[in-house]
């Protein structure tokens, strides 16, 4: 174990998988260079050379297709977009061709890529480089989606992604980037995609959170303690495929569940994670599931509407002790 | 067939022998009569969807395979037939493909718009317009990457190349120095919009000059000239890691898709009639006959192997089975 920084834990997972496996390279906008816009690839391309940490030009659709094309016959490519803003312009990519090739070709061509950068509410960046743009990719079959909320989940997630045969899609944040954690050495270290973890025992109510969210329930949960009421912490870390099992497990014990999420709750990953638990654990509850979502409103600028934006502690605290005290009990 | 138009006098430089010559009439024709049944299958319900035809557009795919390696990739867009048989797949799994049944190259799931074949690197058939193009230069890029000399062929129509992914991928191409041969089908028409409406340079092979890509204009209808063509091209590509962007001039006989069986609208009859007089099957068969490649003879037993050919796929076709219902939910993610 050693103590670094998110962004080191994800510089590290691409420099080991690189040196593990000389099909897999890194491709994007100033990923080479210019040492990655967040600085993700710092060093690679002095270790790894131009041929695998290759610098693009602003063409997302066109650098994406390359890297399908490339999987298609044999590589492994990291596509690095500068923020998850930029990949709709490679949505038809992603969406038509990496998702559904496998499928098209019934099983012929697989197409092992991962698509990283950074996505999700940002510091007053505003309505196009602020927003939470997972939403856009779970919903669609053959794609693999993952959030990882910390350091260690940043490196065996990543490194899991790399060696998955599928197209993942891997949304990291630029406000967690220089989160600390502990984080293993060793290179075989992978957490397995489609697991979710339970980050904090409890007893009384299961919150549903990833990244930034999660830290903010991780507060709420503490402050909650104190009140007497037990907050279970469940973290999917990867939204699709969803780790159901973990989440109704924990419900199972609660009765109770509270979703946050960054993104604007319509059609949300809440909605989505509201419905399996009513239909799958609908006896098992004590009071309705809450959501506590993004307001639906597009990322404002100024600072103070920014933070009305986001869910606050606050309204996850609101949210906790509405469904505990349901019900009476 | 069409009327026949004969360009006078025997060629004698032909530039390929009576061996060749034969193998290129025979694959035209395969692929001609394989869309006719298809049409056919289709009138009669057992091709659903949309069915593209290729009908006038053979010299092209014949062309250029006849000059690739097995191990060259080709991709392509929805109007693929030409390009996945000309590759060397089996009429019968592109038939079957077509059915929407188990035995078909893509099990029933791809469709007319979907073949692929890993056995002859067919890299697809893919229905977004322009979207293959940087999947093209990516198989490019992994062929350097790899150290191989192989090349790789990309179909597309002029409809494309209004679209960005035609540029991108012409710049990454030439910037990166990718063995891609970009080979614009110029039929005129991107469903009903003619290039004139759709391109202010309308004259396609001259975008590669923009990108320093190595470009020309080829008869798409003289299948010769085709694959003398896509030859420097190739040979550009496999020595020294060169794109090209050829544009070949050609024309779809039919509609767009069986949905618009006349293209009446949007072109003139005349105009079709005109164009058949280029009959790209027919020039070549009276080329061969006038140099005295071929004899009359050996065409009848062409015509004869090719249809018997296309009629076994279509009774393999019509006995092979629906894929079955867990097919729905596989090949969606490949497990390790
Ligand atoms: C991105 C996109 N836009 C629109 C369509 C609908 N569409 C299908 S084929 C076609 C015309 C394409 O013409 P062209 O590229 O010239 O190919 P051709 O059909 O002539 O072979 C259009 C507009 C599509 N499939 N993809
Ligand atoms: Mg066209």
């Amino acid at each position: 174990m050693a103590a670094m920084t998110y962004r080191e834990a994800l510089n590290l997972a691409l420099r080991e998988e690189m040196r593990r496996d000389p099909r897999v390279f890194v491709i994007g906008e100033e990923v080479g260079l210019y040492e990655g816009a967040y600085k993700v690839t710092q060093g690679l391309l002095k270790e790894f050379g131009g041929q695998r940490v290759v610098d693009t030009p602003i063409a997302e659709s066109g650098f994406t297709g390359v890297g399908i094309g490339a999987a298609m016959v044999g590589l492994r490519p990291v596509i690095e977009m500068m923020t998850f803003n930029f990949a709709l312009l490679a949505l038809d990519q992603i969406v038509n061709s990496a998702a559904k090739m496998y499928y098209m070709s019934g099983g012929q061509f697989n197409v092992p890529i991962v698509i990283r950068g950074p996505g999700g509410p940002a510091a007053q960046l505003a309505a196009q480089h602020s927003q939470s743009m997972e939403t856009y990719f779970y919903h669609v079959p053959g794609l693999k989606v993952v959030r990882p909320t910390t350091p260690m989940d940043a490196k065996g997630l990543l490194k899991s992604a790399i060696r998955d045969d599928n197209p993942v899609i891997f949304i990291e944040a630029e406000t967690l980037y220089s989160v600390k954690g502990e984080v293993p050495d060793d290179p075989e270290f992978l957490i397995p995609l489609g697991k979710a973890l339970v980050r904090r025992e409890g007893t009384d109510v299961t919150v549903i959170a990833y990244m930034g969210m999660m830290y903010r329930a991780m507060e709420a949960a503490e402050e909650l303690e104190k009140e007497g009421i037990s907050v279970e912490l469940v973290d999917p870390r990867t939204l699709r495929p969803m780790d159901t099992e973990t989440i109704i497990g924990s419900v199972r014990k609660t009765h109770r569940a509270v979703v946050v999420e960054a993104g604007a709750g319509f059609a949300g990953m809440g909605s989505e994670i509201v419905a399996f638990v009513t239909e799958q654990a609908f006896d098992d509850l004590d009071a309705p599931v809450e959501r506590v979502t993004g307001a639906n409103a597009p990322m404002p600028y100024a600072r103070n509407l920014e933070k009305l934006k986001t869910p606050s502690k606050d309204k996850i605290l609101a949210a906790v002790r509405r469904v505990c005290n349901a019900n009476g009990s | 067939m069409a009327k026949t138009l004969t360009r006078g006098g025997a060629s004698p430089g032909l530039g390929v022998d009576a061996a060749v010559a034969k193998q290129l009439l025979t694959d035209m024709l395969l692929i001609r009569r394989f869309e006719e049944k298809a049409a056919e299958a289709y009138t009669l319900g057992k091709i659903g969807g949309f069915l593209h035809l290729y009908i006038g557009e053979e010299a092209v795919a014949v062309g250029t395979t006849s000059v690739l390696r097995p191990d060259d990739y080709a991709i392509s867009a929805y109007r693929e037939h030409g390009h996945c048989l000309a590759k060397g797949s089996d009429p019968k799994r592109v038939m079957a493909e077509l059915y929407g049944r188990r035995d078909g190259l893509s099990k029933g799931k791809g469709g007319s718009m979907h073949l692929f074949d890993r056995s002859t690197n067919f890299l697809g058939g893919h229905a977004i317009v322009g979207a293959h193009l940087p999947i093209a230069a990516g198989v490019g890029f992994a062929i350097k990457y790899q150290g191989g000399d192989q090349v790789i062929v990309c179909y597309f129509g002029d409809g494309a190349v209004p679209e960005g992914e035609f540029h991108e991928s012409m710049n990454l191409a030439a910037l990166w120095k990718l063995p891609v041969i970009f080979l614009c089908e110029n039929n005129r028409y991107a469903m009903g919009t003619s290039v004139e409406r759709a391109l202010a340079q309308p004259e396609i092979w001259r975008f590669g000059q923009t990108y320093g890509v190595p470009s020309e204009r080829v008869d798409g209808m003289d299948v010769l000239a085709v694959r003398e063509a896509v030859a420097r091209a190739v040979t550009r590509a496999r020595q020294h890691k060169t794109p090209a962007l050829l544009e070949a001039d050609t024309y779809r006989y039919r509609g767009h898709s069986m949905r618009d069986p006349a293209g009446a609208v949007y072109r003139t009859k005349e105009e079709v009639e005109r164009e058949k007089l280029r009959d790209p099957i027919v020039l070549f068969r009276d080329k061969l006959l006038a140099a005295g490649l071929l004899a009359e003879a050996d065409v009848r037993t062409i015509e004869k192997d090719v249809s018997d050919r296309v009629d076994e796929a279509v009774a393999f076709a019509d006995a092979s089975p629906e894929p079955p219902g867990e097919w729905l939910f596989t090949d969606i993610y490949k497990e390790a």
